[in-house]
């Protein structure tokens, strides 16, 4: 029991010297811009702009500030305006404008966007935050898959068990193709099974990386709309353009009396739409929900931090004890969601795939 | 608002790098994996089959050396009780065979015996008969040396023979 007790104590103190650190060099939280930001605007502190600052894309990588100097990686703009236009974000951050585009004011539009000088937006396909993370989460997604796929071919599966990563991806790709065979048939599910797979693998790497906190991570990724909308599209077009005859017929000429024909139609019709657009909101607003939260929590010790430094360590030590079981929560909300969202793909598929009766 | 309106240009990456991935996953990837584990998995599902099948024949084979162990001792059980059959069988017969020989042959003995002490018998008579009329001439010889004896025999067997002739 007295081991017990030394140890909760111990982790308390880590704990208060971890708030006190975490005022002074927070990753990703800097304090240094809490509190210019607290300056600028009646002293209190912007939480709201802080917590979208760290949801929302941006077209440089903020990876921390160190001695007052932002330490980030200023990702390259590519815009085709009346011609192709590459040229370091750091040239428009800087000073909030660049030939004839600037940064969109707050309460614009497209506000934190390069805009034209009217307000409109270009054709903007910048290496952002998020693509960047997008790209470095693919070629790790690439390499862990084939890395596990030369094993198989270098291996004979029959007389040996797998071993490393080949161990750690055989059960999460088996899982898929299990559930893909499940939902879709016995008959062509190994048709689908590669998308659904590598849709659950992209979505559970994004979201893993999306809770580290620092550099590779931290992108909030499969929180963004845009990421999910495509997911949700790639499986709508994966179930609509592969569908049998009796699934076309069942949604345009269900098997229903007369006058209900047309109304069922347009029902059936309008839940084939709405599939894919409840997909992107459920693993969007999931992902970008459980980001708010942590945010949310490290945010309370600078709340709470003016009132004192007791009110700090008790912040702290609440922040760090709800911060860790939120992380706990949301590893395992990243891995919920990956797996609903395959689920439900492959549902769809199978629904797609009706044979006569 | 700038969180729920998608942007264009990580839709583009998005559309992008995610096909690319998916494709070289589709084709280099997945294939390899789920096929290496399925045919584990089928293997498994056989090799199982197999044992199962194994195991019932064993049981099968267990229960049909059993039959076989009991079938045995029955045969050996009837060889035995024919072969103490033959046997008293051969043992009687020869008996009885022996018997009916042992009779025959002391039959046959017993009629060589007859037949040889009859022979004997008729060579004693005539030897007898030879000695006696040997005998007889001696005594005759004897008795008739003087010439009055003889011509007393001769009447008297001239009367005999007259007397047979009478008669």
């Amino acid at each position: 029991m007295k081991g017990v007790f030394r140890k909760i104590a111990l982790l308390f103190c880590l704990m208060l010297g971890t708030g006190t650190a975490l005022r002074a060099t927070t990753p990703g939280l800097p304090a240094e811009e809490v509190y210019v930001e607290g300056s600028k605007s009646t002293d209190e502190l912007d939480i709201g702009g802080i917590i979208f600052e760290h949801v929302l894309d941006s077209y440089e990588w903020h990876i921390l500030d160190w001695k007052g100097e932002p330490v980030a990686i200023y990702l390259p703009v590519i815009i085709c305006d009346e011609g192709w236009h590459v040229f370091s974000s750091r040239k428009i951050l800087e000073t909030g404008s660049y030939g004839r585009w600037h940064i969109a004011p707050e309460g614009a539009p497209h506000e934190g966007k390069i805009v034209r000088a009217d307000g409109t937006r270009p054709f903007d396909i910048s290496i952002t935050k998020n693509v960047l993370s997008l790209m470095m989460s693919s070629i790790l997604l690439l390499v862990l898959v084939l890395l596990t796929a030369r094993w198989y071919r270098r291996h004979d599966a029959l007389e040996e068990h797998p071993t490393g990563l080949a161990a750690l991806m055989e059960p999460l790709v088996m899982m898929v193709h299990n559930m893909a065979r499940e939902n879709i048939g016995e008959e062509d599910y190994r048709r689908y099974s590669p998308f659904l797979i590598t849709a659950f693998l992209f979505i559970l790497l994004n979201n893993f990386l999306g809770i580290i906190p620092f550099f590779p991570g931290g992108a909030n990724l499969t929180g963004n709309i845009a990421c999910t909308l495509v997911l949700a599209l790639f499986t709508f077009f994966t179930v609509n353009l592969t569908g049998t005859k009796h699934y076309y017929k069942d949604m345009f000429s269900p098997d229903v009396p007369g006058i209900l024909k047309p109304i069922m139609a347009v029902i059936e019709v309008f839940s084939a739409l709405v599939k894919p657009i409840s997909l992107t909101i459920r693993l969007f607003a999931n992902m970008l929900a459980g980001h708010i939260q942590l945010l949310c929590m490290v945010c309370i010790i600078f709340i709470l931090g003016k009132y004192g430094p007791a009110m700090t360590c008790g912040a702290t030590v609440i922040s760090v004890l709800f911060g860790i079981f939120l992380d706990v929560l949301e590893m395992l909300i990243s891995f919920i969601q990956a797996y609903i969202f395959t689920m439900l793909s492959s549902i769809y598929i199978g629904m797609a795939r009706v044979k006569a009766e | 608002m700038n969180l729920i309106t998608p942007d264009v240009g990580l839709l583009f990456w998005m559309v992008v790098i995610f096909g690319i991935v998916f494709a070289i996953l589709a084709k280099w990837g997945f294939p390899a994996i789920t096929g290496m584990v399925d045919k584990r998995n089928r293997r498994i599902s056989d090799s199982l089959r197999l044992a199962d099948e194994a195991q019932e024949r064993m049981s099968h084979l267990a229960e049909e050396q059993a039959r076989m162990i009991d079938q045995t001792r029955k045969e050996q059980a009837r060889i035995l009780r024919e072969a103490s059959q033959a046997r008293d069988e051969i043992i009687s017969r020869a008996r009885t065979d022996a018997e009916t020989q042992t009779a025959e042959m002391v039959q046959k003995a017993r009629e060589q015996i007859a037949t040889e002490r009859e022979a004997a018998l008729r060579d004693l008579r005539r030897q007898v008969a030879m000695l006696s009329v040997e005998v007889a001439e001696k005594v005759l010889r004897q008795q008739l040396e003087d010439s009055d004896a003889q011509h007393a025999l001769v009447d008297r067997l001239s009367e005999e023979a007259s007397r047979s002739a009478l008669n």
